[in-house]
């Protein structure tokens, strides 16, 4: 049984992985909270919910064109409105993404109703695999290894890539990031793009396991934040070991304590870490 | 226009002339759907100016306002459920325990910074949400019924269709927490708070201790979300983790204050004004379809105003009378200072 | 024995294997103005932090007025009559200049009438009179500058410390820094300066203490000081004494 609570709380620890690394990179480069950002998998989730209703396309198959689309939504939301307040004082880069993530989240409810919606019939629905006592879901199985993939695909990406390193030397020290004749305009942009394209493809793999509503994806953004604080902001292997973390809490949490103080748990063990490691386990 | 000038240009009078047209307006207006909007407005605007305290003028962002809120609203609920204690009493000893939770959950979380504090608030707050949820004697996520007691204003009881008592009860509320903003804005503690949001190391130099200065706004800011919570509780009559626990609740706050105006008396009424009037109205223009018109027109507000106008509709008017006063050429030096 | 203003002994700051100061010891008596010079990354302001409690020393005592402030907390080593300014001026931008200054004088009085009061007295003596309904964060930096040291000056200390209250100012408003530290040190107030315009610290200090690669190599009168054979090699060579040397 606790090998099963163990394997369940890792696949889980997998996706909120990916879900954080778009987190922590906005935090991490636009010194933003990104409170829109469980709307970017909320959307992504409708995405692959309609794609299948209407073309019967398998959420798999329809991956490629919702990371896009939320690719394209995370550029617009730079170039509209996050551009005008990434410099502002205060509270005012808050109150836009919070905006945001309003907006959209009641745009959802406005046309798609605040129903329940599920994903009845993709190509791994119902399909399990079992290695000794323990019983793995197809859908979480294949969505936490493409999760593991995809963060390591986006590390590589900042470490290794030229457009990657202008990423991180923005992150670290946007005057001098100028100076060396980095457009931290488009560094901006573009990290908000990415940072959706990967809550698009983690979006697209919840839908297969993950009902779909206007507020599907509030609870994970919540997580998410309480991830990228624990790994420390601007640390993409720092979102994977908090999202593994985070995601083996609430498994154990849920087992040993109940359901109900599953989350609980979570918030509890941030908290606790934060008094030692005030800029998360793994910050600059 | 003028008097909004006018307004800006003496903050005392301005509250008084506002407090008195908003305890008026329930009493010309004999409708009780306006009523109850009224006491929406002002019991949120009452939220936000408790708010203000800790993060408007202490610059410690709070997201967890709702475990005090949530705290009160079941503090005086079960003292009255359980062993028939008058609500008046019920919201003391919630404002007192709230203080107490606040003080020793906020303690450690001071010497984070920045958005670190801020999730750090966001995760007591959901902890406190799951803590009521599954709290037995408090009846879980069940929720608690309000006892139907002597109608009067010991049980804070009236009939139902009578919402003028109600509204005066959270007036004064109101009334008192924006009075204990107002002196602590102009007094020795107001000035040591806008410091530490100001720049703390400075803070600290010229003799500040910026750690108890934080603990007494954050106790303070506790005490008065409580006692609207309680107050919140007997005018619903019914209360459930979800409802008073909510993470929407903190960030409404949140929401109308910024809006508003951070670190500004006037702040927290103009944005409760937008945001309860909004969506009270759009509801009823267009329908409770829970279609969130309102939301999404608040959001859209709120997007807008982040853009062009960062420092809140009071901003947006402070420029607004520079302007003019720069044209008619009057060279007041006008405390319109927040 | 006339017991010093301010002990420094022994002060020894280490940040991992960096030592920012290595066993600094030096005193400054009541009344006196003592400036600390050094080149860049000699220490200064890391003592300056080590002094003032926004650093606790790794070893060392620092004795203000008989009392062994080492690690205490910066508030209360400002409470007991030692305040100090900072490099990087940090104005509370989204106050008036009267209300930063009003924030330093609530650490003796309690009601905003005093607070007030004891407020425009500085204005006055400042020279920021004229500026009192300006928003700090709209200053020129003299003026920034300046209010810095009169945040300070509210608190009514016994000693000041000023970490480079001249950097960045014209002669004109050099001049004026000068004119009111020695106003200042009329008026009973110890200081300490930080100083890296030696046209500024020289005619005014009474002695000069030099750091140089966290260490003191010299402590003496100015006269003496620009003399020195070790000071003139750390720093002075480069500036003040090729420049005086051509006058």
């Amino acid at each position: 049984m606790i090998e099963q609570v163990a394997v369940s709380g890792l696949l889980m620890g997998l996706i909120y992985a990916l879900v954080a690394v778009g987190l922590s990179l906005t935090w991490g480069v636009l010194d933003i909270i990104n409170f829109a950002h469980g709307e970017y998998l909320m959307l992504s989730m409708y995405t692959a919910f309609w794609l299948y209703t209407l073309f019967n396309m398998d959420p798999y198959v329809s991956l490629p064109l919702a990371a896009l689309l939320i690719f394209v939504i995370g550029y617009l939301n730079y170039k509209i409105v996050i551009k005008k307040v990434i410099d502002a004082p205060g509270l005012t880069a808050l109150l836009a993404t919070f905006g945001l993530s309003l907006l959209f989240r009641n745009l959802a409810q406005f046309f798609w109703t605040p129903n329940i919606r599920f994903i009845s019939n993709t190509i791994v629905t119902d399909k399990k695999i079992e290695l000794g006592s323990v019983v793995l879901g197809m859908p979480q199985l294949v969505a936490a290894i493409g999760s593991i993939i995809m963060v390591f695909v986006i590390y590589h990406f900042i470490t290794k890539t030229k457009i990657g390193k202008a990423i991180q030397a923005t992150a670290q020290d946007k005057s001098t990031a100028r100076l060396m004749g980095i457009n931290t305009e488009k560094i901006y942009a573009l990290t908000l793009a990415i940072a959706g394209a990967a809550a698009g493809i983690a979006g697209s793999f919840m839908s297969t396991f993950y009902p779909v509503y206007p507020e599907s994806g509030m609870m994970y953004g919540l997580l998410g934040f309480v991830i990228v604080a624990l790994g420390g902001f601007g640390n993409i292997m720092g979102a994977l070991y908090g999202g593994i973390i985070i995601g083996l809490a609430e498994a154990f949490g849920a087992y040993f304590l109940g359901t109900q103080f599953k989350y609980a748990v979570v918030f509890l063990i941030y908290l606790v870490v934060i008094q030692f490691k005030p800029r998360g386990l793994f910050g600059w | 226009m003028v008097i909004i000038r006018d307004i800006l240009r003496d903050q005392k009078k301005g509250i008084a002339a506002l407090l008195v047209l908003i305890g008026l307006l329930p009493f010309i207006i004999q409708d009780n759907n306006f009523r109850h909007v009224m006491i929406m407005f002002v019991l949120f605007a009452a939220l936000g100016q408790a708010w203000n305290i800790i993060t408007g003028y202490a610059g410690q962002t709070s997201f967890g306002h709702a475990a005090f809120f949530g705290i009160g609203a079941y503090a005086s609920t079960v003292l009255l459920w359980k062993f028939d204690v008058s609500p008046w009493i019920g919201m003391l000893v919630g404002g007192i325990i709230a203080s107490l939770v606040a003080c020793v959950v906020s303690y450690p979380c001071f010497k984070l910074s920045g958005h670190y504090f801020a999730i750090a608030t966001l995760a007591i707050g959901e902890i406190m949400l799951q803590l009521f949820v599954s709290w037995e004697y408090v009846e879980g996520a069940t929720g608690i019924m309000l006892p139907i007691k002597e109608k009067g204003l010991l049980n804070m009881q009236f009939h139902p269709a009578n919402k003028l008592p109600y509204f005066y009860i959270i007036y004064l509320l109101f009334v008192l927490i924006v009075s204990i903003a107002y002196i602590i804005e102009r007094s020795k503690m107001g000035f040591y708070l806008k410091a530490i949001r100001e720049n703390p190391d400075a803070a600290m130099a010229i003799g500040i201790d910026t750690t108890k200065y934080k603990l007494y706004a954050m106790a303070v800011s506790a005490f008065l979300t409580a006692i609207v919570g309680s107050f919140y509780a007997q005018y619903v009559m019914y209360i459930d983790p979800f409802m008073v626990f909510a993470l929407r609740i903190s960030m409404q706050i949140v929401l109308l204050t910024v809006l508003g105006g951070l670190g500004n008396i006037f702040g927290p009424i103009i944005g409760s004004a937008i945001l309860i009037f909004l969506s009270q109205y759009t509801r009823i223009i267009l329908g409770g379809t829970g279609k969130g018109v309102d939301l999404i027109l608040f959001g859209l507000l709120v997007v807008v105003m982040a853009c062009y106008q960062p420092n809140g509709i009071v901003g947006l008017f402070r420029k607004f009378v520079t302007k003019r006063r720069r044209e008619v050429g009057v060279h007041g030096t006008a405390d319109v200072a927040g | 024995m006339v017991q010093p203003m301010l002990q420094v002994d022994g002060v020894t700051m280490k940040f991992g294997s960096l030592v920012a100061n290595n066993r600094v010891t030096f005193h400054v008596n009541k009344g006196e103005i003592v400036g600390l010079i050094g080149p860049n990354g000699a220490g200064k302001t890391t003592l300056f932090n080590c002094i003032s409690g926004f650093y606790t020393p790794t070893e060392g005592r620092v004795v203000f007025r008989g009392t062994d402030i080492t690690g205490m907390k910066p508030h209360l080593i400002c409470k007991l009559g030692l305040t100090r300014t900072f490099q990087i001026v940090k104005p509370l931008k989204e106050m008036t200049v009267k209300e930063n200054i009003m924030t330093g004088a609530f650490l003796h009085v309690n009601t905003r009438r005093e607070a007030e009061e004891s407020a425009d007295e500085i204005l006055e003596m400042t020279h920021l009179h004229d500026k009192r309904d300006q928003l700090a964060g709209s200053l020129t930096i003299a003026d920034k500058k300046r209010l810095e040291v009169a945040r300070a000056l509210a608190t009514r200390p016994d000693m000041l410390m000023l970490d480079e209250p001249m950097a960045g100012l014209n002669q004109t408003e050099v001049k004026e820094v000068m004119e009111l530290c020695v106003s200042l040190k009329e008026n009973g107030l110890t200081l300490m300066i930080v100083e890296h315009i030696m046209e500024g610290i020289m005619p005014i200090a009474d002695r000069v203490v030099v750091l140089n690669a966290g260490e003191k190599i010299a402590e003496d009168v100015p006269e003496v000081v620009v003399n020195d054979e070790n000071v003139i090699k750390a720093y002075l060579g480069e500036r003040y004494h090729a420049q005086s040397k051509k006058s």
